[in-house]
């Protein structure tokens, strides 16, 4: 799958964009939260607190017990603030 | 008759009403509302990015639903992204239909979607500092009324 970061959540991260094989394990939005949490560094302090936070899967908001396919691509991103 | 267009330029008001003026020649109103950069509290400059791939499609998505609820003839939504200063247009909705009410309340429908769904983010500066700007929770309820209607 592939993982996309937006606005500050990209910047903590330390880069837009990562290729990921679907983690054993991880079924939900939310698993794949708690997986990226364990990966140390920017992962672990961005989701940490997941109320800040908003998901896509191939671009359509969604929520986080949305269950996920390897072939997806998921975009992690805070509140919306354009116009 | 819709057109969607994210561009890091500015854009001419008066010649997009004009567009869709000539593409909807039925309509009796076109309602258009125009965003500008304020300069609160010092801000100097703001910076937006977006998710490229999903902006047309939510956008796409918010007219479509637009279109179910009020007989629009055409509309045009132009977000600009990158860096810009106080003063600048940010964001420009106009709706063509046959009557002004449809056209009011499909603008203010547009704008109170684009403002809480459309994956856009905003980075102020001031003094030199910068800091990405917080969701307000007054943006929610208003998008939240159309929900109840």
């Amino acid at each position: 799958m592939t993982l996309l970061y937006f606005a500050w959540v990209r910047q903590k991260i330390g880069r837009s964009e990562e290729i990921l094989t679907l983690p054993a394990g991880v079924r939900t939005v939310s698993d794949l939260a708690t997986f990226l949490q364990k990966c140390g560094g920017g992962h672990s302090e961005v989701f940490a607190d997941l109320r800040r936070m908003r998901v896509a899967i191939n671009q359509e908001h969604c929520d986080f017990e949305t269950v996920l396919r390897d072939e997806d691509e998921v975009a992690f991103f805070p509140p919306v603030t354009g116009g | 008759m819709n057109t969607i267009r994210i561009q890091q330029g500015p854009f001419d008001i008066g010649a997009e009403i004009a567009a869709l003026s000539a593409k909807t020649k039925d309509a009796g109103a076109i309602a258009t509302f125009t965003g500008f950069v304020r300069p609160d509290d010092g801000l100097t400059s703001l910076t937006l990015e977006h998710y490229p791939q999903m902006t047309e499609r939510e956008i796409t998505q918010h007219i479509a639903e637009a279109s179910t609820r009020w007989p629009l003839l055409g509309a045009t939504i132009i977000h600009r992204i990158g860096h810009m200063v106080p003063g600048e247009a940010i964001v420009l909705v106009a709706v063509a239909a046959s009557h002004r009410s449809a056209a009011f309340q499909a603008c203010d429908f547009l704008m109170d979607y684009l403002k809480t769904r459309a994956p856009f983010w905003k980075q102020e500066e001031r003094d030199g500092a910068v800091q990405w700007v917080e969701a307000k929770a007054s943006d929610d309820t208003a998008a939240q009324r159309w929900r109840s209607e």
